[in-house]
């Protein structure tokens, strides 16, 4: 018989603009804990394996699967890093699963945003060095010709932060990505604007939102453009958390009493890593769910799929995911966040949780976040913000600038 | 769970790269795993990536820069990392991808550039310490391992010589890899003893030398391996374990992660009696003491013996356990994660019979690879085997 996957366990800490009482190993063992208890599992006897979704710079250390197994119950244990979004991790477990080697896999992805003091820059490491480092602006060299000017202990980096100012931010590849979806689509700006509205909104009922806000379209019309047209509040801010979820076979689920959520399909995509030779259209979230959508034997998503949470660290990503994604044409998903179609009490309701642009953008977290919340709303745990009667629904998440690189996640109710 | 067969595997040259970037390595492994498979990109379902340190090439998401290289456009593509356990956890990757029955063909790509990292790769370990409890110290990992090397030698009491002999072993090994950065016909002990010292107990010798390279394997269903090769090669057993990160609680003499590691491996392929029932290992060595540490991880020896095995001749080529018959790391060269080549690509090439002038003698039916990472607490484990 084919073994199915389901999520037993899920757990998080609260979300944070700033956690200077914080250290990511405290965060990684609270949402881990908590997610353990959730399953009634005991992490050294019960789970077979553990996955950490982290990048190296964003954490801030080479090899960072280093740091990871004492706090989350892996110590000789079999235990790895997956460099991606966190539902590259579930997709991971799930094939572990299917492996028939183990029965319940834990899958961790945490944000220390706020330890990062030049995000920006750090971002800018992930472009190719010759060919697109160098479109956000000036950057110092140290002498590649004879010996270092400075001492080996502490070299100059080769982005410094003092320089910062002079250089464009890389969130300059969103302004061009939302002014080529807008005059593409027809989309307006008011439209995108929207979203955020919708969103923000939607976090009041999330008690771990961090940036919930009573905005009107207006507002976020007149907050300053950084990268025209995206605005200030088309931006999610950062925030820090940790995110862990406990997926095991169907038998282990009803051994352990818990009314299983199943992780019934999963994908992801990558396009080109070039900027300049890469389509705008989210092909990578089309991509992952055509996948996604085949493993869970759906044919029809705007009929089989209930509830939505997209990536919209930038307000326009969550239309132009919703197009990519088959939930509207192009041009018409700026309509439906205009006709409420996309509120909690909407025909498909999208970011209930407030999403990125309500909770916080968490970095390799995000598609952890985004599942958590369809987790949760398909248990109906959901409160205030619950959906009633949603049998499947899906999370989708994007690696972020620069990359074209994204996942989706289907879970359905059992 | 499905059957996972090797269909194909590609290896390029080790050694400093100044004209070819980290996705061109990728690029030209990947061509020559393709080749020697007989399939094309369209025939891949799914790619991994495997590399190590972002901070070799001072690239924020190393895995996407990569991708290009590695097939990776368009399809579903994936990076796993645990430093220098890469080489064989990559691997591993690609089995899960098939024998989940989520892809039926998987190409797994390694790739390290650490000439890319100035004035010397050894500056990105800078950042792999604790910030608080390790780096006042200013560690280095010649020092770190000169530390786990000493303690080897003095619970067994076992001498410089005698771990001079694996270095002498794997770099006359290495003659004929046409890959090979430092193969030497005419090593001596002597030369390793003589070689100019670290760290104390390492020499230079006793060290693999950083390298720019690429590897790359390809892995198919059983269900679908009629359509490419006559050949016959599965993953018999995979496993990996971590121990914790805290090294200094641990007694460094014995990596019980490994044996953990090996044990996952031996009981999914049925092994009860490693050192008889495999016809060849090939360990980690990125220094000469690491492949005696990881022979007795691995049982397939007793603890302390491993240094006699190589100075009896038994884990020579053609002698009762070969270990290492690629040249290792040692031989070969040390691009972390590209290591993958002369493991579990030479393991592979090996049984098939591909070995050229490094094949083992006497048909053999089943192999095993190994590497290591992290901070001395990552073992990943590999065996392939012979089936039909």
């Amino acid at each position: 018989m084919t073994r199915k996957v389901c999520v037993i366990g899920i757990g998080h800490t609260d979300f944070n603009s700033i956690t200077p009482d914080m250290q990511w190993k405290d965060f990684m063992y609270e949402a881990c804990n908590k997610a353990y208890v959730d399953a009634g599992v005991d992490p050294r006897k019960d789970v077979n394996s553990f996955i950490t979704c982290a990048e190296d710079y964003w954490e801030g250390f080479s090899i960072f699967d280093e740091f990871v197994p004492d706090q989350i119950g892996a110590v000789l244990r079999p235990c790895c890093t997956v460099c991606g979004d966190g539902i590259y991790g579930l997709g991971t477990a799930y094939m572990q699963i299917m492996t028939e080697m183990f029965d319940m896999v834990a899958v961790e992805a945490h944000s220390k945003a706020s330890d990062l003091l030049t995000y920006g820059d750090v971002m800018l490491h992930a472009f190719d060095p010759i060919f697109e480092k160098p479109v956000s602006g000036p950057v110092e060299r140290p002498n590649y010709g004879g010996s270092p000017s400075y001492p080996a202990e502490s070299p100059k980096p080769l982005i410094g932060s003092s320089d910062e100012e002079e250089r464009v931010h890389p969130y300059f590849v969103a302004g061009l990505e939302m002014q080529n979806y807008l005059t593409k689509t027809k989309t307006s700006e008011e439209q995108c604007a929207a979203v955020v509205v919708k969103n923000k909104k939607n976090a009041f009922w999330n008690p771990y939102a961090d940036y919930e806000l009573k905005i009107t379209i207006e507002d976020v019309m007149k907050s300053e453009y950084l990268f025209k047209p995206v605005k200030k509040l088309d931006i999610s801010p950062n925030v820090d958390g940790a995110i862990c979820f406990v997926l095991a076979t169907e038998e282990k689920a009803k051994e352990l009493g818990i009314e299983p959520i199943y992780l019934s399909g999963f994908g992801w995509n990558s396009e080109t890593p070039w900027l300049g030779t890469r389509g705008l259209d989210a092909d990578y979230a089309k991509k992952s769910a055509q996948m996604a959508y085949k493993m869970a034997g759906i044919t029809d998503p705007k009929k089989e799929i209930n509830i939505l949470e997209i990536d919209d660290r930038f307000s326009f990503k969550e239309l132009q995911h919703l197009e990519a994604l088959g939930f509207a044409d192009p041009g018409e998903a700026g309509k439906m966040v205009e006709e409420g179609t996309l509120d909690i009490k909407g025909s498909l309701p999208t970011n209930m949780s407030g999403g990125s642009l309500g909770v916080g953008n968490c970095l390799e977290a995000t598609g952890l976040q985004k599942s958590l919340e369809i987790v949760t709303q398909l248990r109906g745990h959901a409160a205030k913000r619950q959906v009633p009667n949603a049998e499947v629904g899906l999370a989708q998440a994007w690696r972020g600038i620069p990359s074209g690189s994204g996942a989706v996640a289907i879970f359905r109710r059992g | 769970m499905k059957e996972v067969a090797v269909i194909g595997a590609g290896m390029t040259l080790f050694r400093r790269h100044l004209k070819e970037t980290g996705k061109e390595l990728s690029y030209l492994a990947t061509k020559m795993a393709l080749e020697e498979a007989g399939i094309e990109k369209k025939d891949i379902d799914m790619v991994v990536m495997g590399t190590a340190p972002d901070a070799f090439d001072g690239t924020h998401m190393k895995g996407e820069y990569l991708l290009d290289g590695a097939a990776g456009v368009g399809l579903p593509y994936c990076r796993v990392f645990n430093g220098g356990g890469t080489g064989v956890f990559a691997p591993i990757a690609g089995w899960w991808h098939v024998a989940s029955g989520v892809a039926d063909v998987c190409l797994v790509v390694a790739e390290e550039k650490m000439g890319n990292c100035y004035p010397h790769p050894q500056t990105a370990f800078q950042h792999i310490w604790d910030p608080i409890l390790d780096r006042p110290l200013t560690p280095n990992l010649v020092w770190l391992f000169a530390m786990e090397m000493n303690r080897y030698m003095t619970v067994h009491g076992i001498k410089e010589e005698d771990i001079a002999e694996v270095a002498v072993k794997n770099k006359r090994n290495a003659v004929g890899h046409p890959c090979a950065q430092l193969a030497d016909p005419n090593i001596t002990v002597e030369d390793v003893m003589n070689s100019e010292m670290m760290a104390w107990p390492v020499k230079r010798l006793d060290i693999s030398p950083p390298s720019d390279g690429a590897a790359a394997l390809i892995f198919c269903s059983k269900d679908v391996v009629h359509k490419y090769t006559d050949d016959r090669i599965f993953v018999k057993g995979v496993g990996w374990n971590i121990d914790s990160t805290m090294w200094t609680n641990r007694d460094l003499y014995f990596p019980d992660y490994v044996a953990n590691a090996a044990k996952m491996a031996y009981k999914k392929a049925g092994i009860t009696n490693p050192p008889k029932e495999l016809s060849f290992a090939e360990p980690y060595d990125p220094f000469d003491y690491k492949e005696c540490h990881h022979m007795e991880g691995l049982l397939l020896c007793e603890k302390g013996e491993a240094p006699t095995l190589a100075r009896e001749g038994v884990t020579q080529r053609d002698g009762d356990l070969p270990i290492c018959p690629s040249g290792g790391l040692l031989g070969v060269g040390n691009p972390i994660a590209a290591t993958m080549g002369q493991k579990m690509c030479e393991v592979y090439w090996q049984l098939a019979g591909k070995a050229g002038k490094r094949q083992v003698p006497n048909d053999p039916q089943m192999g095993l690879g190994q590497a290591w990472g992290d901070i001395m607490q990552m073992a990943t484990v590999m065996i392939l085997g012979r089936g039909s």
